[in-house]
């Protein structure tokens, strides 16, 4: 620890770390631009001026850069004395010479960091005379808002992009007062962490583009925290709404999770639940039907009579569990097909049985080695790509030390390791976004990564005795990763089930118990398909096709089918005949799909921004969204509240008597141990501080009474929510809430959402309070995972295999259904290797016929040298490309009869 | 009076080929380097107290101290700064067009002192004849054995290679000169580390002025008593100054350091022409302070220039005379100092196109007395540490000198509406 001075009052604080970060951290409001808790610091903008003064009896001192100045012991500074204050307020004036008067009409206005700095130095009258210069704009793609002017070039944008985020198409051109930040040419951003930009800019440059086509200001809109609803990493999301419709997704900082960044499905996949598609009201027999109505008829279905009910993994754990509940453990299905059902067990028992470490994103960034099995991280779990780029700067800058340059030091440092990077191994079919930090990548179909993943554990279980099935090369490589693995502090397997093939899973698992001896701490990180894979997987249900066959076998009256288009899933034939011998269909939605057209009865439901719920990401953390807003139809509400209403009405109870708040978690947690702990999740239902719920709305929200005023001019009264700590308007406790329970980042002086300085103690470290989820990994009970001796069999008849490839955007169904996702979405491909492109005689951008199984698509040839033969790659679950059965196998052109 | 540094140029012949220079004794000094010990050399180096050419001044032998000669790196790195591009300087061109191998062998002698594997010329892309000659004369260098690996059986091995810049004067900044060598933007980093630590992509690196570099095959031969005895001032060694404005005989020569500048301009430069009168003088390039009449006596070293409130910077002097609007000439230098910018930092980015607009304004008529005051503060926020490199303080120093000695002609402009010197 050092003692430091900071304006003749001391203070003890951790040594080493820049001025700057420790400064914002004791709550002194010092002004900054280019430096960022993730990033760290390069002294370009030079706002963080303090004087620096030799000892107590330095009267003149000298102007310094906080965030270039290491805190050490007997540091005596001012922040407040007259030549640094008006320092910073003339930096201000310089930027200001240029930043245009437009923020009354710039998208940031109000949420603006450089606004919020230019306050706090006091700078208010303009003396510069001059004109100021002018930038033409780029159109950057759907995602993001271009508007140059506004740049004052803190070098922010481009640092994140290139240097952090691996993007290669976004840069800074000229020079002098002309420095331009975009790309070469107009065009889409490449970069799949792109959105992240609208936060990193300081000011209105980079704006988010899917805001714009229904504004709010940040003032305006009733914020809660949430969790991204769009793959299984359960990302921190803070999500706004106005008028009854979602309007921003930012990041909300989990130093386990997210961190500071989000992926762009993330932040711009929310506008799914503004669509046309979304089920506005109940429905039974596609007719809009009345409460009355409905609940005749749900009580006719659910009273004596055989349902079963079909749990979802995007649907929460509460819906799932209420479904269980009300139609008992023995009729509960998932909707998974049984190869994906078998997928998710075994990867749930790896993360349970206590053998391996299961790491967050945050270890994921402490790892120095990293080996990646059958899984391309930028599209199945980006987020987590993003972390990967961070690991494998360890260890080469474990080298760096020698140069003793503290880590915040970014350019230094980035300077020292030039474009050194650790070791990265990965086995993919194809190549991927992380192929460019690669130290060797291997293209191979599914089996025989499995195969190749084999002989590495093998080599490392009994490195005596090699496998002797593979060649002088492969082997000579494999010794070279063994060693490599070995040698690293701490290794990183990723591998998941995006192939659906469990000997790869199984081979991941042996070559972390490899490696996981002695002193190494190793991690296996598994990646899932959906929000709630892992939650779905704890509740333990049978695979739907399970329940295909039992309806076959029996009569069933009903099926509840949660959250989920089974037609999505599954070949039409096969849902068709499932659905022929049911009569009862009841789905709960929240858009329409083809098993809602079948449905007997339709229950809308709300979206992630409309209900609280829990979710159990890939990580075995289980955390916590909150509802933003109550939404504009009654008739649409949670799943759980649904479910949980119809478990009612079969215990005989009538409408009026229905329970509105069950306690679902605590009953869950009550009756199955796996769940222990859960209700740690956040705070308990009345949880208050002061006396007060924490209001969703900012101090500064308008409109308030004239929002509806249209409808009626008397204001509606407030919705009232009893089991959350928030309150729905802005009346409430005003401090600064616990970080992991803040519904934004505001604080005095700062607007925008660098506001979350001011929640911090420590950046990057733990914070002030802990409700950053709670971990179910390892589970209660550990037991060593087995697998049974039985190989896969094959089942090609001559066809040729397919592999999913997943992406980031259009993989996905809600997000898909945004418009700004669903542009930039994959148009249906078969990608082929050369070999196999050859024997069937096609060529790049022509149209090829697929059959698998009784259907027939139409797909766009790509070719992909680097892809093995014997295989042929499709996007997985695209718009048009649905209904597949996983693994799977195909015709190519068949000749037709 | 001896001239170490351009004995060997002439410019009535080409310059010399490497056995010509070998013929004059070129190459003596770097071959008997590599029979020393490389800390002896730097040790040598230091105790001759040459300082750097470039303009910091700082001593040569203890930059080089700083590279670490123990422990494991890929390469070490040295580079001869050829980026000249300070306004009024051309010392280093003229070293280069006359004599290049004399520069090739003050690199390898720095070289061999830190161990460094590979050296770069960094050179201004509008010297194309020194680009030619030195091109020609690297590849001498290498036909004789004195590049490449094993050199002359010592087991020391050093590669050469000429870089020709883009054409921005902040490449002559040893940082930003380092990322533009590396094909990244050419912005300055903060130190530390230095470049002897982290420099040439991550490697210890020494940058060293060409006439620096040039200083040491003699200095070696003869031994740091003679290199200090050729001085008249307080620093050792001869020093190449040169002279333009309207003087009679502008031009470069070598003299021992610490001449007076009154002897420069009189007795070298020819006093000024028929019709002028001296009203002042940038003595080191453009980004330093004036010196005026009362400076007459003021010896051109280091020291004593700092004394007289300016810096001897690249020695080489720019003359302003009483025929010259001293408000057009600080605006033209605003003008290229705002231009060549990199852009990375707040204050020299923004503060310096402002003070040129100021300054136009001024001389275009149009400035009021407020815009003086705009120009104090500038001088003084765009000071040392304000700014991420010494571009902008370097800007500021004609500015702030001006001003000091001026003022009057500014407040003429400000109040008649006009420039003086135009009619």
């Amino acid at each position: 620890m050092a003692d430091i001075s900071i304006d003749n009052i001391p203070y003890t604080v951790a040594e080493g770390k820049n001025l700057l970060e420790v400064c914002l951290s004791l709550g002194i409001k010092l002004p900054y631009f280019c430096w960022h808790p993730a990033m760290g610091s390069v002294g370009a903008c030079r706002q963080c001026a303090v004087t620096v003064f030799k000892d107590v009896n330095d009267t003149r001192g000298r102007l310094m850069m906080a965030c270039m100045e290491p805190v050490r012991d007997g540091l005596y500074i001012s922040v407040n004395n007259a030549s640094a204050r008006a320092f910073r307020a003339q930096n201000i004036e310089w930027l200001m010479t240029n930043h245009p008067h437009d923020c009354a009409i710039c998208d940031e206005g109000g949420a603006c960091h450089l606004q919020d700095m230019t306050v706090l130095t006091g700078h208010a009258y303009r003396k510069y005379n001059y004109p100021k210069r002018t930038h033409l704009n780029q159109n950057l793609g759907p995602l993001i808002h271009h508007e140059m002017n506004r740049c004052i070039q803190c070098y922010r944008c481009v640092r994140y992009y290139k240097e952090y985020a691996g993007g290669r198409d976004l840069d800074v051109f000229a020079a002098h007062d002309l420095v331009y930040f975009g790309r070469a040419h107009e065009g889409n951003l490449e970069n799949e962490f792109s959105g992240n930009l609208t936060e990193v800019c300081p000011t209105g440059v980079f704006t988010d583009k899917t805001l714009r086509q229904h504004y709010t200001r940040k003032w305006d809109m009733t914020m809660a925290p949430s969790i991204c609803p769009h793959c299984s990493l359960g990302c921190n999301v803070i999500a706004g709404e106005r008028y009854g419709s979602l309007r921003q997704i930012t990041n909300r900082h989990n130093p386990f999770v997210n961190g500071y960044f989000l992926c762009d499905r993330g932040r711009y996949g929310y506008d799914f639940s503004n669509q046309p598609q979304r089920i506005p009201e109940p429905l039974i027999d596609n007719v809009v039907a009345t409460p009355e109505i409905l609940f005749n008829k749900l009580s006719e279905i659910v009273i004596n009579n055989k349902l079963i009910g079909i749990g979802s993994p995007r649907a929460s754990l509460e819906a799932n569990f209420a479904l269980r509940q009300l139609v008992g453990v023995e009729n509960f299905y998932q909707s998974l097909s049984e190869p994906e059902t078998e997928l998710t067990k075994k990867i749930l028992a790896i993360n349970q049985s206590g053998t391996i470490h299961t790491p967050s994103m945050a270890d994921i960034e402490r790892t120095d080695a990293v080996l990646i099995l059958g899984e391309d991280p930028t599209n199945s779990a980006p987020r987590l790509a993003l972390s990967l780029r961070q690991a494998l700067r360890n260890q080469p800058l474990e080298e760096a030390e020698s140069i003793r340059v503290p880590s915040w030091n970014d350019a230094a440092l980035r300077e020292k390791i030039q474009d050194q990077s650790g070791p990265l191994y990965i086995a993919y079919p194809r190549s991927t976004k992380l192929d460019d930090l690669a130290t060797h990548t291997n293209h191979l179909a599914p089996n025989a990564i499995a195969d190749w993943a084999f002989a590495l554990a093998q080599l490392l279980e009994q490195p005596d005795s090699p496998p002797a099935s593979l060649s002088n090369q492969n082997h000579a490589d494999l010794m070279a990763i063994a060693q490599t693995l070995k040698r690293s502090k701490r290794p990183l397997i990723v591998s998941g089930m995006s192939l659906f093939n469990e000997q790869i899973l199984q081979a991941a698992y042996r070559i972390a118990l490899a490696l996981n001896k002695q002193d190494q701490k190793t991690d296996l990180a598994l990646i899932l398909p959906e929000s709630n894979s892992t939650g779905l997987a704890l509740l333990q249900a049978p695979s739907i096709e399970k329940a295909f066959s039992r309806a076959s076998n029996e009569s069933i009256d009903g099926v509840l089918v949660l959250e989920q288009d089974l037609y999505r899933q599954f070949p039409l034939e096969k849902v068709d005949g499932f659905l022929s011998r049911i009569e009862h269909l009841i789905v709960i939605d929240q858009i329409h799909h083809g098993t809602t057209s079948k449905a007997t009865i339709v229950l809308p439901s709300t979206t992630f921004a409309e209900s609280s719920g829990t979710l159990v990401n890939s990580e075995g953390r289980g955390q916590r969204y909150y509802a933003v807003f109550v939404p504009g139809s009654e008739a649409i509400r949670p799943a759980w509240s649904w479910l949980n209403d119809l478990r009612q009405i079969k215990g005989g109870l009538q409408v009026e008597e229905l329970d509105q708040h069950p306690d679902l978690l605590s009953e869950l947690i009550e009756l199955l141990p796996e769940f222990a702990g859960l209700d740690r999740v956040g705070p308990k239902p009345g949880y208050l501080i002061h006396e007060q719920k924490i209001p969703r709305e900012p101090h500064r929200f308008s409109g308030r009474t004239a929002m509806s005023a249209h409808l009626t001019i008397s204001e509606p009264k407030p919705p009232v929510d009893t089991h959350s700590p928030y309150g729905f308007t802005m009346e409430g406790y005003r401090g600064l809430p616990p970080a992991p329970l803040a519904p934004y980042y505001w604080a005095p002086s700062w607007n925008s959402g660098q506001a979350v300085n001011q929640y911090q103690q420590d950046f990057n470290g733990e914070l002030k309070e802990n409700f950053y989820g709670f971990r179910l990994f390892p589970g209660p009970v550990q037991t060593p995972v087995s697998w049974s001796a039985e190989q896969p069999e094959n089942i090609s008849n001559g066809d040729i295999e397919l592999v999913p490839f997943v992406h980031i955007f259009g993989s996905e169904w809600l997000s898909s259904l945004s418009p700004g996702i669903a542009s930039l979405a994959p148009k249906p491909y078969l990608a082929l290797s050369v070999l196999e492109a050859t024997r069937y005689g096609l060529e790049p951008d022509i149209e090829a016929k697929l059959q698998i199984g009784a259907k027939t698509f139409t797909l766009t040839v790509q070719i992909h040298p680097e892809m093995p033969e014997g295989i042929a790659g499709i996007p997985y679950q695209i718009m048009g490309l649905t209904g597949i059965e996983w693994p799977s196998f195909g015709k190519i052109n068949p000749e037709t009869s | 009076m001896e001239k170490p540094l351009t004995q060997h140029i002439s410019f009535n012949r080409p310059a010399f080929h490497l056995k010509d220079y070998e013929r004059v004794g070129g190459y003596e000094a770097f071959r008997k380097c590599l029979t020393l010990p490389p800390a002896e050399i730097t040790a040598l180096v230091q105790e001759s107290d040459l300082k750097g050419r470039g303009g910091a001044g700082f001593n040569t032998g203890m930059k080089w101290s700083f590279v670490p000669m123990t422990g494991d790196y890929r390469h070490k790195y040295l580079i001869a700064n050829a980026d000249e591009m300070e306004p009024g300087t051309f010392k280093d061109r003229m070293l280069m067009e006359g004599n290049p191998h004399q520069l090739l062998e003050g690199m390898m002698i720095a070289a061999y002192a830190i161990q460094a594997d590979i050296s770069y010329v960094f050179l201004r892309w509008a010297y194309r004849k020194a680009a030619r000659l030195l091109d020609r004369a690297i590849a001498e260098a290498y036909e004789a054995g004195y590049l490449g690996s094993n050199i002359r059986k010592s087991g020391y091995g050093l590669e050469m290679y000429l870089h020709t810049g883009v054409g921005r004067y902040i490449c002559g900044e040893e940082t930003a000169l380092l990322n533009a060598l590396e094909g990244k933007r050419a912005t300055p980093r903060s130190k530390p580390p230095f470049p002897q630590i982290s420099g040439l992509f991550g490697q210890p690196t020494i940058v060293n002025n060409v006439e620096t570099l040039c200083n040491l095959p003699p200095l070696l031969n003869n031994g740091p008593d003679w290199y200090k005895s050729l001085s008249r001032g307080q620093d050792a060694g001869t020093k190449l100054y040169g002279v333009s404005g309207h003087v009679k005989k502008p031009g470069l020569w070598e003299l021992p350091m610490g001449t007076p500048m009154e002897e420069l301009l009189q007795d070298y430069a020819g006093g000024m022409q028929d019709g002028y009168q001296f009203r002042g003088a940038l003595p080191g390039g453009a980004s330093t302070d004036f010196l005026v009449h009362q400076h007459m006596s003021v010896a051109l070293d280091y020291q004593s220039v700092a004394a007289a409130g300016s810096r001897l910077g690249t020695g080489t002097m720019i003359v302003l005379d009483d025929r010259t609007c001293p408000v057009g000439f600080v605006h033209n230098l605003e003008h290229f100092f705002a231009q060549e910018s990199c852009g990375w930092c707040t204050p020299c980015r923004e503060g310096l196109p402002w003070t040129e607009k100021i300054l136009h304004s001024i001389e275009e008529g149009r400035g009021s007395p407020y815009d003086l005051e705009l120009l104090s503060t500038h001088c003084q926020q765009l000071g040392p540490g304000h700014t991420f490199c010494a571009l902008a303080p370097g800007a500021m120093e004609p500015l702030q000198s001006v001003l000091k000695y001026f003022r009057e002609d500014f407040e003429n402009h400000i109040t008649y509406h006009r420039c003086p010197w135009r009619h």
